[in-house]
């Protein structure tokens, strides 16, 4: 069927040559890119390893931090601050982000769930020391700081992030299953509750869980609402409650160097967790694909 | 839900402020007094043929400015089974669709004209859209039971969605599986996921699961086209037995198939009826050109 010169076109020159040649170049330019990505995380991470291992003990982790230029202190109190603050803006946030997200992938109007997917996408994209600046002036001037206010800082940032992951988990559960229902006669909001959730649960999970990933290490809008606060381990977040980000700041601020390696140590404590949450978030996010067929 | 009117239950009650559109609706509407306090104790296999007849008359589909289906006139006899072919996208679904008012799911999709159950219009105003869907039962393309849900649930998913008491769903359950063929091989695993069934039992999982919410209609949409064919040959003894119960309108692309499972056969073309009649007639000696170039091959 086909003449010599065809088989011409088969060998490794020409055209086919330089396609050839900038594949590999693509491949590449391509892998030292991931690589670069990589090496940028496992810095971070090494050098908050190595400077900040050397602060940390036991004793760091169980004592609240000491006055003013103290160091003899620990972070208890920003530890448990920073559960506090996230605590609480999760249950803002999360509750309002799933009902935003069912709202608008099972009930609005096409139109409605657009306008607001990119509403969130802005509120995703607001400088979060501008959030702090709208907390503080809504909440703290003319009155004092508190955990609220930070925690309603927060909130907001969390609200997007929960309710942009949740949509997305949303549309990927089948529509078949959705079309069953239906044909079932089975009322909307029953389905919704009753089939889309459990479905999507491992997914929702999962956007939570990066949201309070996400705003654990915030601290400018913490700067603005929630830095001003009394000695030891503090839990009524209606008055300003330590966090580790804040501790983080104002050590690194201090001109102390064992106040330097407090603040590596702290870091460190504040990556582990992050790390943490997010590998259990993927756990759940696998599990979650499985079930939804994906 | 034993002892009542099948078609009372379709009507949204008086107190429901829906406006009414049309100042031309009759004072009433006609309620067939149909009494199925015999069946319900005993739920026999054969059933009054006056139940659970489909009429359409006039009916219109349209997706945004797509007519998908054309002032179709049919009727869908009780007990029977009725086959709807044609080639892709000339309505079948569609229409099918219509029956159990979930071709308006679609954004943008509408439907105009009557579907009448048992003298009953389902797109009457006052109709209940929800109740529709649990008098008409729909079983779909690809097998679909709930992957969150056992093998038991995915059965009783529909009762226990629509409220039902605790007490019965064990025993309609059951009865739904028996009645899809389908008890002797998934009774010692009832609470294994239903996801884990092969496919051809996932799917008569999907039709025990319309089943159990005692529906006079049963739409079958494709029910074969993703399975084998032992499974399919089960699939449509399952529809043999089924039709004294319920009545079957099935959509197919296979030809063989209509010949052994339907009853009656229509065969549709760009959204029009061509042509409805008993089974034999339309492959062996159907009248319109059209169908027998359908059938023997020559498109489609």
């Amino acid at each position: 069927m086909s003449g010599p010169q065809d088989h011409a076109l088969l060998l490794d020159r020409g055209n086919l040559k330089r396609r050839n040649r900038l594949n590999k170049l693509v491949g590449v330019v391509s892998t030292i890119a991931a690589l670069l990505a990589v090496a940028v995380l496992l810095i971070v991470v090494g050098s908050v390893l190595s400077k900040g291992i050397g602060a940390l003990s036991f004793h760091f982790l169980t004592t609240p931090t000491g006055l003013f230029g103290d160091t003899s202190g620990g972070i208890s109190n920003a530890i448990v601050g920073t559960v506090i603050l996230v605590a609480v803006a999760a249950l803002m946030a999360i509750p309002v982000g799933l009902l935003v997200a069912i709202y608008t992938t099972e009930f609005a109007p096409n139109r409605i769930g657009h306008a607001i997917r990119f509403v969130l996408d802005l509120l995703n994209g607001v400088p979060t020391i501008i959030t702090g600046i709208f907390v503080y002036g809504l909440m703290v001037a003319g009155n004092k700081q508190s955990g609220y206010a930070g925690s309603v800082a927060l909130a907001i940032i969390m609200l997007p992030i929960v309710a942009r992951t949740a949509q997305e988990v949303l549309t990927l559960v089948p529509a078949t299953l959705k079309e069953a229902a239906h044909a079932l006669g089975v009322a909307r909001w029953r389905m919704t509750l009753r089939i889309t959730l459990p479905t999507a649960a491992g997914g929702l999970l999962t956007g939570a869980l990066l949201s309070v990933a996400r705003v654990a290490g915030e601290t400018a809008p913490l700067i603005l609402t929630c830095a001003i606060f009394r000695q030891g381990v503090l839990t009524d977040p209606s008055e300003a409650l330590a966090s580790i980000p804040v501790f983080i700041f104002q050590s690194s601020e201090s001109p102390s160097p064992e106040a330097h390696t407090q603040a590596w140590a702290a870091a460190l404590i504040l990556i582990a967790f992050v790390l943490v949450l997010n590998i259990v978030a993927r756990a759940f996010y696998a599990r979650s694909r499985k079930r939804m067929g994906a | 839900m034993d002892s009542r009117d099948p078609t009372e239950s379709l009507v949204m009650t008086e107190q429901n402020p829906e406006p009414q559109a049309s100042p031309e609706a009759s004072p009433g509407l006609p309620r067939p007094t149909i009494s199925v306090a015999g069946e319900a104790a005993a739920r026999p296999a054969k059933r009054s043929r006056e139940i659970g007849n489909v009429e359409l008359k006039g009916l219109n589909a349209y997706y945004g400015g797509n007519h998908a289906v054309r002032n179709v006139s049919l009727g869908f006899p009780s007990a029977e089974v009725t086959a709807i072919i044609g080639p892709s996208g000339c309505g079948k679904s569609t229409m099918v669709r219509c029956i159990n008012r979930m071709h308006e799911e679609i954004a943008g999709a509408r439907a105009e004209g009557q579907v009448m159950l048992d003298g009953l219009d389902l797109y009457d105003s006052r109709i209940d859209i929800v109740a529709v869907r649990r008098s008409v039962g729909m079983v779909f393309q690809k097998p679909n039971p709930f992957p969150t849900m056992s093998v038991i649930d995915n059965v009783t998913a529909g009762l226990r969605l629509t409220g039902a008491s605790r007490g019965e769903l064990e025993d309609r359950g059951r009865e739904a599986l028996v009645g899809a063929g389908l008890w002797d091989e998934v009774k010692d695993r009832l609470k294994a996921p239903g996801v884990g069934l092969s496919g051809g039992q996932q799917q008569r999982l999907c039709i025990a699961r319309a089943l159990a919410v005692d529906p006079e209609v049963l739409l079958m949409d494709e029910p074969c086209s993703a399975l084998d064919p032992v499974a399919t040959l089960r699939i449509e003894e399952l529809i043999a037995e089924l039709k004294e119960r319920v009545t079957i309108v099935i959509v197919t692309h296979n030809m063989q198939q209509a010949a052994r499972v339907a009853d009656t056969t229509v065969f549709m073309l760009n959204g029009e009826l061509v042509e409805v009649g008993p089974t034999d007639e339309i492959f062996t000696n159907p009248n319109d050109d059209r169908t027998e170039q359908y059938v023997t091959g020559k498109f489609g």
